[in-house]
């Protein structure tokens, strides 16, 4: 099975973010980078699904030259090759989508995995876009019951689970009021929730000495012939609104006046 | 200038309050640019869903009715959306940002080859210019965008959005609509049935963090003397403690109640983008530096284990 990850570079979401004094963007000198959360549990996954079917596990990533880490930290936790499209500065959803389909076209994987929002930017679009433009099937917010105790999640058992015929994928997924399953026909794009995968694993010191070795193709839009013209501009980032300083009450009753009283919501 | 199309959810018929917040936003932009409001409702036996939709002003109320069209899959709502943006010459199409309009409403951007802005948080710009205020890092900045194709697709946050102001009464018109040929199939639906207010639309919602260690009863029964509903943190979900759709925070839901009130919740960033719009906020915690108490309105420091208990006594005393 050939599976094609995502890996989006954005700024750790432990940072303290600050939105910059002229309001172009957030201050991004000294905040730290790491690779988006939910495209880890992409790459778990897919790691899970080559264990198990055999093929060949590609992270891609469209972003800055800097991306290169987070590629090769993919490649130590156990990716077999990446591809870098490079590009400096702002690239919206579709851009991205758009480059993404261009990558599929060449490297022709049976599923594409990918977080389902990155935190930076916490659109949640990508994926669909990309699956619209290959039309191909989409599920989203794939996840899984089974919790880190149990047995399947031990054994590292993937929570996408092929059918018997090996065409389509059987994938669990987090809806209003409990959970769904859809099954779709491979080729086909998954975005992943935060519950799919319960653990990571993490690289060990031989496998990062190792992944200096693994080749990172690097393309470009215009190689790609993809024009990033960005079809949502942000044209100002301001801070958010600020609540206003509350107070510590002493006791239960006191709580309880103010909630009658002041903020009379009892 | 284009019409305004909302694209309302309904769930076994009954339309999704979320939905209405929408037609809210969809009300907006049409007051902005002068465009006229259309709904459209998409599935199978939605009849009721689609009177239930008539008495808001709009042009005239779409129905896609169909066998195929049951269960909301995106390549096949997704396509009906489309089509009928294009049929009803909308330049914008707007949706409620709950799992299924993530789910749906982007495919349908691309299928209608215009821009998504995503969860939209509110309108900027000027007069007929209509752009679009967007949280992003969780919440840490709001960014004003600009959709710049001709046709703008935008599902926005519901707690953002008033309800749709009623107005004159819309015809109610069956939109065909083929469903396509989807490589996506539904197979099964698992349900969580749960007898508490919907966590989109309570008043109230009582919410337990890591300092519940699991143990949700303090908060039910708090929950039960105010009618509440219950949200819970990621860390509580993912320890298997609480159902999914109870996270709230930056991937999960966000809330907006009247009161929100945070029991053994720390306050990492990640939670308090889905809950600090709420209009009063009370933090129960045992650790005085908790960063909860940062956007708490009133904080108490406590054992929540006694305090909620307290609290449900006093709150049935006030209520007599």
């Amino acid at each position: 099975m050939k599976i094609l990850v995502t890996v989006k570079r954005v700024e750790d979401y432990e940072s303290k973010i600050k939105v910059r004094p002229d309001n172009t963007w957030i201050v991004t000198e000294g905040v730290n980078c790491k690779s988006n959360p939910f495209d880890d549990i992409a790459v778990e996954e897919a790691l899970r699904l080559k264990a198990v079917h055999g093929g060949e596990v590609v992270a891609v990533s469209a972003g800055p030259a800097a991306a290169v880490t987070e590629l090769r930290q993919m490649l130590a936790t156990g990716a077999d090759r990446a591809v870098l499209v490079k590009h400096e500065g702002y690239l919206d959803s579709d851009a991205a989508a758009r480059l993404l389909v261009k990558v599929v076209e060449k490297e022709k994987p049976d599923l594409v995995l990918m977080g389902k929002q990155a935190v930076d930017f916490d659109a949640n679009t990508a994926g669909q876009l990309a699956a619209e433009y290959l039309g191909w099937g989409q599920i989203t917010f794939a996840s899984k019951e089974e919790s880190l105790e149990s047995d399947a999640e031990k054994k590292g058992v993937p929570g996408l689970q092929l059918t018997e015929d090996k065409k389509s994928l059987r994938v669990w997924r987090e809806v209003d009021g409990g959970m769904e399953q859809l099954e779709v026909a491979l080729p086909a794009v998954v975005t992943v929730d935060l519950r799919l995968v319960k653990q990571l694993r993490y690289a060990k010191l031989p496998d990062i000495m190792k992944a200096k070795k693994k080749p990172i193709e690097e393309l470009t839009p215009a190689a790609l012939g993809v024009d990033v013209a960005p079809k949502v501009k942000v044209l100002r980032v301001d801070p958010p609104p600020v609540r206003k300083a509350g107070v510590k009450v002493p006791d239960v009753p006191t709580l309880v006046e103010k909630l009658k009283t002041e903020a009379k919501v009892i | 200038m284009g019409d305004i199309l909302v694209v309302a959810e309904q769930f076994r018929g009954k339309v999704r309050k979320a939905s209405l917040n929408a037609l809210g936003a969809g009300q907006a932009v049409a007051a902005r640019t002068g465009g006229a409001l259309q709904v459209l409702v998409v599935g199978k036996d939605v009849g009721a869903a689609a009177q239930a939709l008539a008495g808001y002003g709009a042009k005239a109320v779409l129905v896609a009715d169909a066998e195929a069209l049951e269960h909301p899959l995106a390549e096949t709502w997704g396509k009906v959306i489309a089509d009928a943006a294009k049929a009803t010459g909308a330049s914008y199409v707007v949706m409620a940002a709950t799992p299924l309009g993530k789910d749906i409403l982007p495919r349908a951007a691309a299928r209608a080859g215009a821009g998504i802005a995503s969860d939209i948080v509110g309108l900027a710009g000027d007069g007929a210019n209509v752009h679009f205020r967007r949280a992003m890092w969780a919440g840490n900045a709001i960014a004003t965008c600009e959709v710049t194709t001709p046709v703008k697709f935008v599902s926005v946050r519901p707690t953002e959005f008033a309800e749709a102001a009623p107005g004159a009464a819309s015809p109610v018109q069956p939109f065909a609509a083929g469903a396509g040929a989807p490589k996506t199939k539904f197979v099964q639906f698992k349900e969580l049935k749960s007898e508490r207010p919907d966590l989109g639309d309570a008043p109230v919602v009582v919410s337990g963090g890591r300092g519940t260690k699991g143990d949700f009863k303090p908060l039910e029964a708090l929950a039960d003397a105010m009618g509440a509903a219950i949200g819970a943190t990621r860390a509580v979900v993912d320890a298997g403690w609480m159902p999914n759709d109870t996270q709230i925070g930056q991937t999960g839901k966000v809330v907006a109640p009247k009161l929100y009130i945070a029991a053994g919740i720390s306050g990492a960033i990640q939670h308090l983008a889905g809950m600090k719009g709420s209009k009063t906020i009370v933090a129960i915690n045992k650790d005085p530096e908790a960063p909860i108490f940062q956007v708490a309105d009133y904080g108490l420091v406590a054992d929540l284990f006694k305090a909620v208990p307290e609290l449900t006594e006093a709150v049935k005393k006030a209520k007599g």
